[in-house]
């Protein structure tokens, strides 16, 4: 299990237990997280389960592939260089903690 | 915000709204309801025995052994007490009394509603062929159906897979995945006609062929022949016997309308609601598979079978419950995985002039733009989400790259989007 910090966007924080092979956006959807809606259940068709990758957590995770920077473009909330798609992020063995931030609002207005 | 004259919706503590089906658009409206402020009482009901559940991966991961089921549940348990839901399960609507506004499960007492959200979905269409009844031929539509369908996948030696749409082709991609001998018999003359254009069915051709799978077009299936009880080989209309343990039929779906046919408020074809998903009974909407929805891109009302329109459609439906009508976007949009390919189309393109592609078939990776009369219409895409996510913005805002913009790889589509 990994525990993953999830900071709201009013900067409360909780923590859950991901297993190895869920994604980030598991977890939250598992936890009841709200603020990341997930609509096509993971399968890179949205954009709505953005994250703000902790700087520190940079390093830990692969890089987002070419389709999930393709989506990253789109996604409603301000896009930093620290956005990531959550459904791809993955809970690998050996991973710390993970902390990532939730954006303002996730649907877009399309 | 458009607000309809003369609907304003029951939103009190002492009023209680009632949601017929327990998947995406069901779920969608008693989430959406709540987010809207609504305060009285909701019930969730739902046919199955499971809290609501993510359907997409029934024909893929889950079949493959890659998603259990613990990873299914839409929401998390704590969702249904939080928003103060009352979730019932196994509970099958036989009856809506539309005067004394109450709907009832089988013997149970019914139950009085103030605002009624029916989210029925829809069922698998069976074979009318002789041996259709027989034990290894089966459906996949709900979580049980899958489980049979992945005890006996693990057991099969070969697999017919009648029908050549979405569920056909995605079993079909998992079936081979897995091993099996698959062969697909397809009645029309291409995969996935109603759905997509010439070019991605041709593309669906060789990738699945490539993979092993037989597929055979403008092939029926005249019957199934068992021994003991058991399909053991199929009888196409080319004359050939395709010998199978395991019959996966895959021909498309009918609205769940039987209690809302029984009260005047649906056709077979099914419910029939305006862009607020509201029927023609006052405080009565539907959302999702069991619905007939006027669709700016096409003609006449259609039937949309996607989890995106159950989403939209239950968002829609709850937020006018709630008295904050909004109407459904309306943008059909379909996904489908097979193999390494992802499959997604925006808008219909039925009734397009001109087609250019953006991408190669040869690499894997392109979309098709869809125009009519210069004006995008749809886009269809093969591992180019992108390119999906950028159409879907144009469709949404009304605007439209030209064809020679769509077709240059080169140029950035997105300088001609607004910013967000």
């Amino acid at each position: 299990m990994v525990g993953i910090v999830f900071v709201s966007a009013d900067g409360g924080e909780r923590e859950v237990e991901a297993p190895v092979g869920a994604t980030v956006m598991l977890a939250a959807i598992r936890n009841d997280i709200r603020g990341i809606d997930a609509e096509c259940g993971g399968s890179l068709n949205c954009a709505t389960c953005h994250v703000y990758l902790d700087p520190a957590c940079l390093p830990l995770v692969p890089g987002p592939s070419h389709d999930e920077a393709a989506l990253l473009a789109h996604v409603s909330a301000e896009r930093r260089p620290t956005s990531r798609l959550s459904c791809q992020i993955a809970i690998a063995p050996g991973l710390p903690r993970l902390r990532v931030a939730l954006p303002e609002h996730q649907t877009c207005p399309f | 915000m458009p607000v309809l004259a003369g609907a304003v919706a029951p939103r009190g503590a002492s009023h209680h709204l009632v949601v017929v089906g327990g998947s995406y658009a069901g779920l969608q409206a008693v989430a959406s309801a709540r987010e809207s402020g609504f305060g009285g009482r909701v019930t969730l009901i739902t046919a199955e025995d499971h809290p609501p559940y993510q359907r997409p991966p029934l024909s893929k991961a889950y079949l493959l052994g890659k998603v259990a089921e613990d990873a299914l549940p839409l929401r998390a348990e704590s969702f249904y007490r939080d928003a103060a839901i009352d979730l019932v399960t196994g509970c099958r609507v036989s009856h809506l009394d539309p005067v004394r506004r109450t709907i009832t499960c089988g013997q149970d007492r019914p139950m009085p509603f103030d605002a009624l959200v029916i989210a029925c979905g829809a069922r698998a269409r069976r074979l009318a062929v002789p041996g259709a009844e027989l034990d290894g031929v089966v459906v996949l539509r709900d979580l049980a159906d899958a489980r049979a369908l992945r005890e006996r996948l693990t057991a099969a030696t070969s697999v017919l897979i009648v029908g050549g749409g979405y569920i056909g082709l995605e079993v079909a991609a998992s079936a081979a995945s897995l091993g099996k001998p698959v062969v697909v018999l397809e009645a029309g003359p291409r995969l996935l006609a109603r759905a997509v254009p010439p070019q991605i069915s041709d593309h669906l051709v060789r990738l699945h062929r490539r993979r092993g799978v037989t597929i055979r077009l403008g092939t029926g299936l005249d019957r199934l022949d068992g021994e003991g009880g058991r399909v053991v080989r199929a009888m196409g209309s080319d004359g050939a016997r395709y010998p199978c343990d395991l019959v996966v039929v895959g021909v498309g779906a009918v609205p769940n309308v039987d209690f809302a046919q029984a009260c005047g408020l649906a056709t077979p074809a099914g419910i029939a609601i305006d862009a607020f998903c509201r029927t023609g009974m006052e405080g009565v909407y539907a959302a999702g598979d069991c619905t007939v929805q006027p669709n700016a891109f096409a003609d006449s009302p259609l039937r949309l079978e996607c989890v995106q329109n159950a989403m939209d459609q239950g968002r829609s439906a709850g937020a006018a419950v709630a008295g904050r009508p909004e109407p459904c976007p309306g943008i059909p949009r379909f996904w489908s995985d097979q193999f390494d390919a992802k499959l997604q189309s925006v808008g219909l393109s039925a009734g397009s002039d001109l087609s250019v592609s953006r991408g190669s078939s040869e690499e894997g990776r392109f979309s098709l733009f869809h125009f009519r009369q210069g004006h995008l219409r749809a886009v269809d895409s093969v591992n180019r989400p992108g390119d999906q996510i950028i159409g879907r913005r144009f469709l949404a805002a009304g605007l439209s790259p030209t064809p020679d913009q769509a077709r240059d790889p080169a140029f950035d589509l997105r300088t001609l989007l607004p910013v967000s």
